[in-house]
This record gives structure tokens, C-alpha cells and sequence, in this order.
């Protein structure tokens, strides 16, 4: 069957979409690097979330004005951002107490690969020599209440990121709550992956062929929408 | 009388010895204290154990630290960035030793040394390769890995401001490392962006109390990190 492999289903936007209508008013929120961050431009009106970056600042904002960048403002990737009215500023005991105890609500991350049971592999391609880097994956995987993975469905290669045991090294085992790829939504239960939701066009036999772990449709998700 | 003032980065520095366990604050150049960096190389020491985050960019700062072979050892969380090009190449060379710590266990293990706790468990890390040779104990039905506190034997901290008692403010999210670095050395080396009157420091807004400070020195208008390693400059200055 043919998919045209990362073009098919839903957006980058739309994946963030996703994401952001399934983060409930007033929650305290830990973005990752790269597609996660897109998450923040699609916050539904009427809700406020505050985002947390490792690096200490409760109340980050967008990236400032070109001329108004301050290299002692940054987020956890290092890039230039803003901090909002009411935002807040603490060492990094502090910033991996609100991690680490529990009181960020949701971390939203990407992934090499995710294993049915939601063991996640995002911080080592494996490859002998490379220079291991972890930074704070580790912690947010083991400290925050929902993990939420974003992330292509498969590979650049054609290859499965959801699968049923995850070749890479991991990061946190059986940590993530809720997969939001380009095909499906998926949910980790103890039975296993379920689908939520799938793209638009997209047929269940078709989701399944491009995910290494045996799916199941949410009762409510049956019918076609 | 107590003043913690030196009147140069040489005095600030003077004292390390080889061997030394060195933590340095700084989120890649946010907090990095590039002036007292410089003035250890222009020291000596070598045969340092440094604990930082990052491991620096270019050729300035820690990453020259490290390229004129200081340094045996570096603990930290990430120790690649955009620009970091000097520890990769001797790492793969197997000319610098790693110790990879998950920026919460690093974090938390600078902050137990500071506060004389020999060890902790944290669940951070357990079910991953970095669990290896760590002993583990099961609370409530879930699985924690025994992490040791860190000391060190200096700290190299940047701040915003600075009495001569040693209380210390910092700027945004330049604070990071800092505050627990502070608590976790022998002795704590400050650069301050600038000295104020006692007093003039908010006793509710003191970040950094004195008692955990030793030196300071006055750095008005620290190098910006960033530039020099877009410019490709080279410490010492080429």
C-alpha cells in the first residue's frame, strides 16, 4: 500500500494542534526542542498555560523582537526568548524540584522511538563514538504526570517509530502517556496502543501496516469521521 | 572588617592546584564566567576535574580550558552544542574522560553537597544504560537510583551583583548553576557585574547568601561569549 511516507495525514501544525486542544486550562507545561515548541502558537482562546524551561524561568514567552534578543534570556535549547508578565526566575534545583516532584502537569517531547508500552527512546542514536548527551530528557520523562510524545510516524527511511521493543537506549521505561504522530493519535494503555483518532483519509489496515506494535481502535473512534 | 572584594582576576584565581575539582556555572554562555575561565588558564592548574553543564564553544572559555589540556575530567549533562567542536574531538580521541549526568541528578547532586547529604535516591535515569553500576532501592513500589552528592574544591560563579559580604543577585536565566555551586565548593570564586553598598541588596531578594562566598571580583563588562565564538577568536587572545 502506498503512503507518501512523512507528507501523509496531518501537519506539523496540525499535529501541535492536536496537542494543544488536550493540555486543560491553567497547566503548568515543559516543551522539548524542535516540533514540541510549536505546541505554544496553538493554545485554544480562553485557556492560559504557563511554560516551563529547565533552565529557570517559570512563564517563558515567544522568541523577542529582532534587535531585543538578551543572551541571558534563553530556553533550554538555548535559543533567545521573552518571559512573561508574572513570569518567575530559579536555579536549577528549583527548576528539577518542579520537575522531578511532580508538579509540572504535561512535558511535551519528541522521540526516536516509542514502545507499546511507552518505554521512550529520544536521546541516543546508538551510533558508536558520537558524544553522549542526555541534558534533562531523563529527568522530565521520570518526573512529569503526562508525557506526551510528537513525532512523525516513521522514519526519513520509511521505517517504524512506534514499534513493540525499542532498539535504541532509552530514556524513561514505560513513561509516555499519549503518542500525536502525522497518522493517529495514540494512547498507552496497559492493553497495549489504542487508537484515538486517526487522519483524515486514512484507513485503519493502512495505520497499522506502518506501526510496529499491534494497534486498537478506541471504541468511540470506530466510526468514520 | 569583611571584604570578600579581590582587586583582580589573578588574586580571584590564585591558590588552585593541580587535580583540582573545579565547578563552573553557566547554561552555555548564559552564567558562564568567562573572565575567571580565562584567568585559570592564564594560572596553570591542570589535571581538573570540571563540573558544568556544557563544555563550552569555540575556543574561549571552557572549551579552551579544555583545549590546552587542563582538564582530565568533565562532568556534565550535555557536552555538545551548536559550536562546541573542542571536547567532541579529544573525547573521540579518548584524551578527556566523561561522566554523562542527567541535568536534574546533576543539579540535585550539587545541591546535596552544598547541603552535606552524601547521597540520595532519585528515579531519574532508572531503565536507561546511565543506571549501570548504580545501587537501587525500591520505595512504595517504585524503583530509585542512589546518586552521590558532589563537592568540589572551587567554584567560578557569575552574578549580577555583589556586597562585600558575599550576597549575591543574579540576572535572569543566568542564575542556573549558579546559586547551588555556590554552596557545594571550598571555596567560591564570584564575578560580579557590579558591587553595591551593603544594603543596598534587598534582604527578601538576596539569592545567594554571603556565607557561601569567599571571593569576588568586579567584572563591569564580561566578554559576550557568543560573538568571540562567531569571530573565532582564540584564548589565550590570538
Amino acid at each position: 500500500m502506498e503512503l507518501d511516507k512523512n507528507k501523509a495525514g496531518w501537519s506539523k501544525e496540525q499535529m501541535a494542534q492536536n496537542v494543544a486542544l488536550d493540555i486543560p486550562d491553567g497547566s503548568y507545561v515543559n516543551l522539548g526542542i524542535g516540533m514540541p515548541e510549536l505546541v505554544a502558537g496553538f493554545v485554544p482562546e480562553g485557556r492560559e498555560v504557563i511554560y516551563h524551561t529547565e533552565n529557570g524561568l517559570l512563564g517563558m514567552g515567544p522568541e523577542p523582537e529582532e534587535g531585543k534578543e538578551d543572551p541571558e534570556l534563553i530556553n533550554a535549547g538555548k535559543k533567545y526568548v521573552t518571559a512573561i508578565q508574572g513570569a518567575c526566575y530559579f536555579h536549577h534545583a528549583d527548576s528539577f524540584t518542579m520537575i522531578r516532584g511532580r508538579h509540572i502537569d504535561v512535558c511535551v517531547l519528541g522521540a526516536y522511538e516509542v514502545s507499546e508500552r511507552g518505554d521512550l527512546a529520544n536521546w541516543s542514536t546508538g551510533k558508536p563514538g558520537a558524544v553522549p548527551a542526555v541534558g534533562g530528557a531523563m529527568d522530565l520523562v521520570a518526573g512529569v504526570r503526562n508525557i506526551f510524545v510528537i513525532t512523525k510516524h516513521i522514519t526519513k527511511q520509511g521505517k517504524p517509530k512506534i514499534v513493540q521493543n525499542c532498539q535504541l537506549p532509552l530514556t524513561g521505561k514505560g513513561v509516555v502517556k499519549r503518542i500525536y504522530t502525522n497518522l493517529a493519535i495514540l494512547e498507552v494503555t496497559q492493553e497495549g496502543l489504542v487508537v484515538n483518532k486517526m487522519a483524515p483519509g486514512l484507513g485503519f489496515d493502512e495505520l497499522q501496516e506502518h506501526t510496529d506494535a499491534p494497534l486498537t481502535m478506541a471504541s468511540s473512534s470506530k466510526k468514520s469521521r | 572588617m569583611i571584604n570578600k572584594l579581590v582587586p583582580s582576576l589573578a588574586e580571584a584565581v590564585n591558590g588552585v592546584k593541580d587535580g583540582s575539582v573545579i565547578m563552573i556555572s553557566g547554561f552555555g554562555e548564559a552564567g558562564s564566567p568567562i573572565e575567571l575561565i580565562h584567568a585559570l588558564i592564564d594560572q596553570g592548574a591542570k589535571d581538573l576535574t570540571i563540573v558544568s553543564n556544557n563544555t563550552g564553544s569555540g575556543h574561549v572559555g571552557i572549551a579552551s580550558l579544555i583545549e590546552h589540556r587542563r582538564v582530565r575530567k568533565m562532568i556534565c549533562s550535555f557536552p555538545r552544542t551548536t559550536n562546541s567542536v573542542v571536547f567532541p574531538e579529544l573525547y573521540s580521541q579518548g584524551e578527556i574522560e566523561l561522566e554523562l549526568v542527567p541535568q536534574g541528578t546533576l543539579a540535585e547532586r550539587i545541591r546535596a553537597g552544598g547541603a552535606g547529604i552524601p547521597a540520595f535516591y532519585t528515579p531519574t535515569s532508572v531503565g536507561t544504560p546511565l543506571e549501570e553500576g548504580k545501587e537501587t532501592r525500591v520505595f512504595d513500589g517504585q524503583t530509585y537510583l542512589m546518586e552521590h552528592g558532589i563537592k568540589a574544591d572551587f567554584s567560578l560563579v557569575k552574578c549580577e551583583a555583589a556586597d562585600r559580604y558575599g550576597n549575591l543577585v543574579y540576572n535572569k536565566t543566568a542564575r542556573n548553576f549558579g546559586p547551588i555551586m555556590c554552596t557545594a565548593a571550598e571555596t567560591t570564586i564570584v564575578q560580579a557585574r557590579g558591587m553595591v553598598e551593603l544594603g543596598e541588596l534587598d534582604p527578601e531578594a538576596v539569592v545567594t547568601p554571603g556565607i557561601f562566598v569567599q571571593r569576588i571580583v568586579e567584572i563591569n563588562h564580561p566578554l559576550d561569549e557568543s560573538k568571540l565564538v562567531s569571530e573565532n577568536w582564540r584564548y589565550p587572545w590570538n
